[in-house]
């Protein structure tokens, strides 16, 4: 026997259709969380990240430790599966640190809350932002949409290098968007692949400065976090769930545009609405407020309606709402 | 991945691949930072000057877009992003449509919009079509005039009552039929995100199996024996409204008449004798049985006898 089971309040019925599947998808939101151990590197690591992607709500910081996570064995994922399905996050950052694996950084990205890829990076060299003070006063503004350079040959040879390519550019692209204000192009992110198979990320802020022409010349700050980082495992989607991830719509369904028709005759032909004027209250209605009625409607008025008084300003402002083409 | 850089636009100067709908520039032609021994600054250095060079090429692009003015200065419209990233979730499933919208759409029925308000006769003003102070609310009518047909003892207000409510529950019962069909035909992810259809009983922790659920009969049963279990076996327990009488009512042995015709009893005599009687009565017999009783009586004699024997001797 079934049952309908629907949210009981106003909110909760708000925040499911938020997390429903859309065709348009919502921004990718990130989980940052570590295990039992961790250092000291880890959490500033996450705590940075956590810092350039929480804006709009996209990321979800949490600082206690966190037991049975090891997301390259089946079993030990599953917590994380968990985790995203309750935060609604698809992106994953888990930290940790051993002996073996010093100073990990986990990213994943999950597919309908089950694991797309995994990739696996420790971080030998990091400095902070809080490190790069000096650089505050160009820090790029909250939520503004980055740049991103990858510089490397390896980015396209490598396979892990392809892979934390694109997992970057999930990571922090933000939303899409089909217009932008250059003004406001103000961060990129930096990677650079060197021989020795390590990956170098910059987070820098853009300076527009004036070159003389149309075009103006960029320098670059470093604002932090700056990550020097090797690759360690990684994990791939099959060619089937890849294949199901990737799959997008020819045509998305384009809104009712209400109120506007077409027509053979005048074209575009739109319907507003108008509320009824009524003439003898105009002076009051395009004011807002009560105004004296000229002497001669008054005296007409009071003559025919019998009032003492002048018309008040609720009889003049509650005209019926009329529908006029 | 390299079959989808080629969407990507390749910047003919520098030899720039770039993905202007991400902002995103990436350098194939640098090998990257080869020496080894540089210290961390000159890395830094290093990474600086590369970006720059490559946002610098991607700047000169942007600048050169297409752009339309805005409130806040000039928006340059961007091409849509060519680098293909996975979604975060499966795409949207169309609703199966529902039984009515099948029938509708095998009667040729089409939806029509109908105005939210609606002229009210008895009121004589325009009111809302539903909810509200809707038109002919039937909880406004004062007073209802009796028909032949009506039976005596009946209330009219109430039967409306019934009748409103009974419509509504079938109404429930169709969309939960609906929702079913959905899930069976196109699975969970058709349902509307905010409903879920969860089994009523669930079971309960570390079992698989549903409880059973109990039939008519065996509910009977039940109550039977609850009926029964007071010490003067429910015959001066008080009844409920419309408690039926229990199933077994105790009654198990049949007592012969002890007047009248004797030709019950000795039908059954004859039964038992015939029985004893007969060619085959050995088989009436369970000769184990027997045996071992001759057996048991045996031992028992044998032991009286030894205990005798001991009393005698003392």
């Amino acid at each position: 026997m079934l049952r309908v089971v629907k949210p009981k309040t106003k909110q909760a019925r708000r925040v499911l259709e938020k997390r429903a599947p859309k065709i348009k998808e919502n921004v990718k939101k990130a989980l940052l969380l570590h295990g039992t151990s961790t250092s000291a590197v880890v959490k500033g690591v996450l705590s940075d990240l956590h810092h350039i992607k929480k804006d709009g709500g996209n990321a979800v910081h949490w600082t206690r430790k966190n037991e049975n996570i090891r997301p390259f064995e089946p079993a030990g994922a599953a917590p994380l599966e968990f985790f995203s399905k309750k935060t609604d996050c698809s992106l994953v950052v888990f930290g940790s640190h051993s002996k073996k694996r010093p100073n990990n950084i986990v990213f994943g990205r999950f597919y309908d809350n089950h694991v797309y890829d995994f990739m696996e990076l420790g971080v030998e060299r990091y400095k902070s932002v809080k490190d790069h003070g000096g650089a505050r006063k160009f820090s790029p503004q909250v939520g503004s949409k980055p740049c991103f350079a990858f510089i490397g040959e390896a980015f396209e040879s490598d396979e892990k290098c392809r892979q934390f390519k694109e997992m970057m550019l999930d990571f922090f692209r933000g939303e899409e968007v089909d217009r932008i204000n250059l003004a406001g192009l103000d961060r990129v992110f930096v990677c650079v692949a060197t021989a020795t198979k390590q990956v170098l990320f910059r987070h820098c802020a853009i300076r527009l400065m004036k070159s003389g022409t149309k075009v103006p010349q960029i320098v670059l700050v470093d604002v932090g976090p700056s990550l020097d980082m090797v690759f360690r495992r990684n994990q791939t989607p099959g060619e089937e769930l890849r294949k199901e991830a990737m799959r997008t719509v020819s045509k998305a369904p384009q809104k009712k545009i209400k109120n506007v028709s077409s027509d053979m005759m005048d074209g575009k032909v739109g319907r507003i609405y108008m509320p009824k004027q009524e003439v003898r209250c105009r002076a009051s209605l395009c004011h807002g407020r009560e105004t004296r009625l000229f002497t001669g409607w008054r005296d007409r008025a009071e003559e025919n309606e019998g009032l003492k008084k002048r018309a008040s300003r609720s009889g003049c402002s509650s005209s019926r709402r009329g529908k006029e083409r | 991945m390299a079959a989808e850089e080629e969407g990507a636009g390749m910047d003919s100067l520098s030899g720039l691949r770039m993905d202007i709908g991400n902002l995103l520039v990436f350098d194939a032609t640098d090998p990257g930072i080869e020496e080894a021994s540089t210290s961390s600054d000159d890395y830094d250095e290093q990474c600086l000057r590369k970006g720059a060079r490559a946002i610098q090429a991607l700047a000169e692009k942007l600048f050169n877009m297409p752009s339309e003015a805005d409130k806040y200065g000039r928006l340059v419209i961007l091409p849509p992003p060519t680098t293909k990233l996975p979604r975060e979730k499966p795409l949207p499933k169309p609703r199966p449509p529902t039984k009515w919208e099948q029938f509708a759409q095998s009667k040729g029925i089409k939806k029509r919009k109908r105005s939210k308000l609606d002229f009210d006769e008895d009121a004589g003003e325009w009111r809302r079509r539903y909810g509200y102070k809707r038109v002919a609310d039937e909880r406004d009518i004062p007073v209802i005039e009796a028909k032949s047909t009506d039976e005596p003892g009946e209330d009219p207000f109430s039967n409306m009552k019934k009748e409103k409510k009974a419509r509504i529950e079938k109404q429930e019962k169709n969309r939960l039929q609906n929702l079913k069909h959905t899930l069976k035909v196109a699975g969970k992810s058709a349902l509307p995100s905010t409903v879920q259809l969860s089994t009523m009983a669930l079971p309960i922790t570390g079992s698989a199996q549903v409880p059973k659920k109990l039939t008519k009969d065996e509910l009977g049963e039940i109550a039977g024996h609850a009926s029964t279990a007071t010490a003067s076996v429910g015959k001066f327990d008080r009844k409920l409204e419309g408690e039926k009488p229990a199933k077994h009512a105790g009654k198990h042995r049949k007592f012969l008449p002890v007047v009248g015709s004797s030709k019950e009893e000795k039908q059954q005599s004859d039964k038992i004798l015939d029985k004893v009687l007969s060619r085959h009565n050995q088989e009436i017999v369970d000769v184990n049985k027997v045996s071992d009783l001759i057996f048991a009586f045996r031992g028992l004699a044998n032991f009286s006898h030894g205990v005798l024997g001991f009393c005698v001797g003392c």
